[in-house]
C-alpha cells in the first residue's frame, strides 16, 4: 500500500542513471539530495507553492464563512422562498462539474481573471456541499439555547456567532478538511484557467512538467512530486484522527 | 387561508395548516431581513457560478462557435455528431472499464475494513493511516510515481514480473492496457476512503449478532458472510454510488499518468478527457457542452439504476 511512496522517496534520491537501469537499485549508492534543490530550478516551485497555499486558505475560509451563514439561515431562519432557494442549491450537487465548467470559464474570462489567483479561486468560494453539510449540522442542534438567547434580546447575528457557531465546530472541521484537501489537489479547473506556469498551483504545475517530453530527469520529477504532496501529507499525519473521522462522517450523510 | 368548518362559530375553528401558516408568517416577520443577509452572499455566488452556467452550458450545447468567438445556433447538430463520433464510444468504453476495475476495490475494502475492525488489533490506527494516505496524496503527484513504476523499460513492476518469467508490456504506451494501469492506480487510491466509510458502518453493527453466532458455532468466515456483509449493505451501497460517480469523472489520473503528449491518447480518452479536449484544446465549446450534457445524463442514469436495484440487495433496518 505504501510501497509507491517509499519508492518515490528512493527514486528521488537516486541518479537518473540508477533510476533508468533495468535492474532496479533498491537504494541509491549515494543519496542525491541535490535533486530536491534542482526542483526549484525546473519549476517556479515557490510561486506555485504560494498559489496552492493561497488557494487553499482562501477557498476554505470563504466556504466556512459563507456556508455556515447560509446553512444556519436555511436550518433555523424563516424567509420567503427558503424552500426554493434550498432546492436550487442542492440541485447543483446532482450535476457533474463539467456541466458548468465552460460557462464558468467564460465568466472568469469576462472578469479578466484568466491566469490570476482570483480566477482560480472564484467558483470554489461557494459550495453547495458545504451549505448542505452546515444546514444538517445546525438542524441537529437543540433549539433551547437559541430560544434562550433570543429571549435575552440577542440579535440573530449574535445568536449565530456566539451560540450556534461554536456548537457546530465538528462539522466546520469536516468542511475545512474536505475543502482544503480538494483545493490543494484539484487539477482540471486550475489547468484550464491558468496557462502560465508561474500562475499555476502545484497540481497543475506538476502535470505540465510531466507533459513536457524533453524533461526526462526522473529523480527531479520524483523530488518535485514529493515536495508537492508533502504539506498535505504532513498535515494529515498530524490531524489523522480528525481527518478520517471527518471524511467518514461526511460519508454517512 | 382560514378554512372554517361549516357549522362552527366564525373564527373559532382553524385548520392545522392555517395555524402553521400563521406561525410561519410570524417567524418571518420576527426574523426580518436577517435571513437574507445570511444567505445572499452564498446564493449570489451559487447563482452566478453554478446555476447560470448550468443553463448556459445547456444552451451552448445547441450552438457552434466561430473562430473569432460568438456562437451560432445549430440545433441538435452537436448531438448528432456526438452520437456518430467513435471517440465518444471509445471514451465511454474506457470510462466503463476504469469504473469496473475500481469497483472491484469495494469487496476488497469490505474485507480489509472488517479485518481492521477486529477488536484488540495492534497498530490499528497505523494501518488506517497507511491505507488512507493514497487518498490524501495529490493525484498528479502519485500519477508521476506510478508512471515510473509502470515504465516498460526500467519500471519496477516489469522487473518484478520478469522475476516470475512474465514479460511485462509497455503499460503506459499500449492502447488497451493503459486504461487498466490507470484503473489500478484509481483502485489503489480509493481503497482508503472506502475502508473508512465502511469501517464507520461496521461500528453500527451490534456485537450481539456476533456473540450469538459464536454461541451457535459459526466460523469467522460464516460470520463475515452472513452477518457483516448483509448488515453492511447500506454503507456498501453508498460507497458504490460515490465510486461510480467519481470514476465516471476520470480525468486527473489519466492526464497525469499518460501525459498530454502521449501518442495513444486518442484511443485512451475518458469521457471527461474528451470533454476537456473539445472544450479547451480544440476549442469546440459547443461540442464540449454537448459532451458535458451527455456525461450528466449518463451519470444520472447509472445512479438511477443503482437506486432502482437497491431494494434487491440493500438491507433496511
Amino acid at each position: 500500500m505504501a510501497f509507491p511512496f517509499l519508492w518515490q522517496i528512493i527514486m528521488s534520491l537516486s541518479t537518473n542513471a540508477e533510476l533508468q537501469s533495468v535492474v532496479p537499485h533498491f537504494w541509491p549508492s549515494e543519496p542525491q539530495w541535490q535533486n530536491y534543490a534542482t526542483v526549484f530550478e525546473r519549476l517556479p516551485f515557490l510561486s506555485q507553492l504560494r498559489t496552492s497555499v493561497l488557494i487553499t486558505i482562501i477557498r476554505s475560509g470563504a466556504q466556512i464563512l459563507l456556508c455556515t451563514l447560509a446553512g444556519y439561515a436555511f436550518a433555523r431562519m424563516h424567509f420567503r422562498g427558503r424552500a426554493i432557494a434550498l432546492a436550487l442549491v442542492l440541485s447543483i450537487l446532482m450535476v457533474p462539474s463539467q456541466v458548468y465548467l465552460i460557462s464558468q470559464y467564460q465568466i472568469v474570462q469576462g472578469f479578466g481573471w484568466l491566469n490570476t489567483l482570483a480566477g482560480i479561486v472564484a467558483p470554489g468560494l461557494f459550495s453547495a456541499f458545504g451549505t448542505f453539510l452546515m444546514r444538517t449540522a445546525f438542524l441537529n442542534l437543540p433549539t433551547e439555547l437559541e430560544e434562550a438567547a433570543r429571549l435575552d434580546g440577542a440579535s440573530p447575528l449574535r445568536v449565530f456567532w456566539s451560540v450556534m457557531l461554536p456548537l457546530a465546530r465538528p462539522s466546520i472541521a469536516v468542511l475545512a478538511i474536505t475543502s482544503a484537501l480538494w483545493s490543494w489537489n484539484e487539477l482540471l479547473w486550475p489547468l484550464v484557467v491558468s496557462t502560465y506556469q508561474e500562475q499555476m498551483p502545484l497540481s497543475a504545475g506538476l502535470a505540465t512538467l510531466v507533459s513536457d517530453k524533453s524533461n526526462t530527469d526522473y529523480p527531479v520529477i520524483m523530488a518535485a512530486s514529493m515536495l508537492a504532496m508533502a504539506p498535505i501529507l504532513i498535515l494529515f499525519i498530524i490531524l489523522q484522527r480528525r481527518v478520517m473521522d471527518g471524511l467518514a462522517f461526511s460519508g454517512l450523510k | 387561508m382560514t378554512r372554517l368548518r361549516p357549522n362552527a362559530p366564525e373564527g373559532a375553528r382553524l385548520s392545522a395548516r392555517a395555524l402553521r401558516a400563521g406561525a410561519e408568517a410570524h417567524a418571518r416577520k420576527r426574523d426580518g431581513l436577517w435571513p437574507w443577509l445570511f444567505v445572499i452572499p452564498l446564493l449570489a455566488g451559487i447563482a452566478l457560478f453554478y446555476l447560470w452556467p448550468i443553463l448556459q452550458t445547456f444552451y451552448y450545447s445547441f450552438t457552434e462557435w466561430g473562430v473569432f468567438g460568438g456562437s451560432t445556433w445549430t440545433g441538435v447538430d452537436n448531438y448528432i455528431r456526438l452520437v456518430s463520433d467513435p471517440d465518444l464510444y471509445s471514451a465511454l468504453g474506457n470510462t466503463l472499464l476504469y469504473t469496473g476495475i475500481v469497483l472491484l476495490g469495494i469487496p476488497l475494502a469490505v474485507w480489509l475494513a472488517s479485518l481492521l475492525n477486529t477488536p484488540g488489533l495492534r497498530f490499528a490506527s497505523f494501518y488506517r493511516v497507511l491505507f488512507f494516505l493514497p487518498y490524501i496524496a495529490m493525484p498528479t503527484a502519485i500519477a508521476m510515481v506510478w508512471r515510473i513504476i509502470f515504465n516498460g523499460d526500467f519500471g519496477i513492476l516489469n522487473y518484478l514480473l520478469s522475476l516470475v518469467g512474465i514479460d511485462g508490456p509497455y503499460w503506459v504506451s499500449t492502447p488497451g492496457i493503459a486504461i487498466v494501469a490507470v484503473a489500478v492506480v484509481g483502485l489503489w487510491s480509493s481503497l482508503g476512503f472506502s475502508m473508512i466509510v465502511l469501517g464507520a458502518g461496521l461500528t453500527n453493527i451490534s456485537p450481539e449478532y456476533y456473540e450469538a453466532a459464536e454461541l451457535d458455532g459459526a466460523s469467522p468466515w460464516r460470520q463475515f458472510t452472513s452477518i457483516t456483509v448483509p448488515l453492511l449493505t447500506p454503507s456498501i451501497f453508498f460507497v458504490t454510488i460515490i465510486t461510480v460517480i467519481s470514476s465516471f469523472q476520470l480525468f486527473d489520473l489519466l492526464y497525469a499518468i499518460l501525459g498530454s503528449q502521449n501518442p495513444i491518447l486518442p484511443k485512451s480518452l475518458s469521457l471527461v478527457y474528451l470533454f476537456y479536449q473539445a472544450g479547451f484544446v480544440t476549442n469546440e465549446k459547443g461540442y464540449a457542452a454537448a459532451i458535458a450534457m451527455v456525461i450528466f445524463v449518463l451519470i444520472g442514469f447509472v445512479t438511477f439504476l443503482q437506486f432502482r436495484f437497491q431494494k434487491k440487495w440493500v438491507s433496511v433496518d
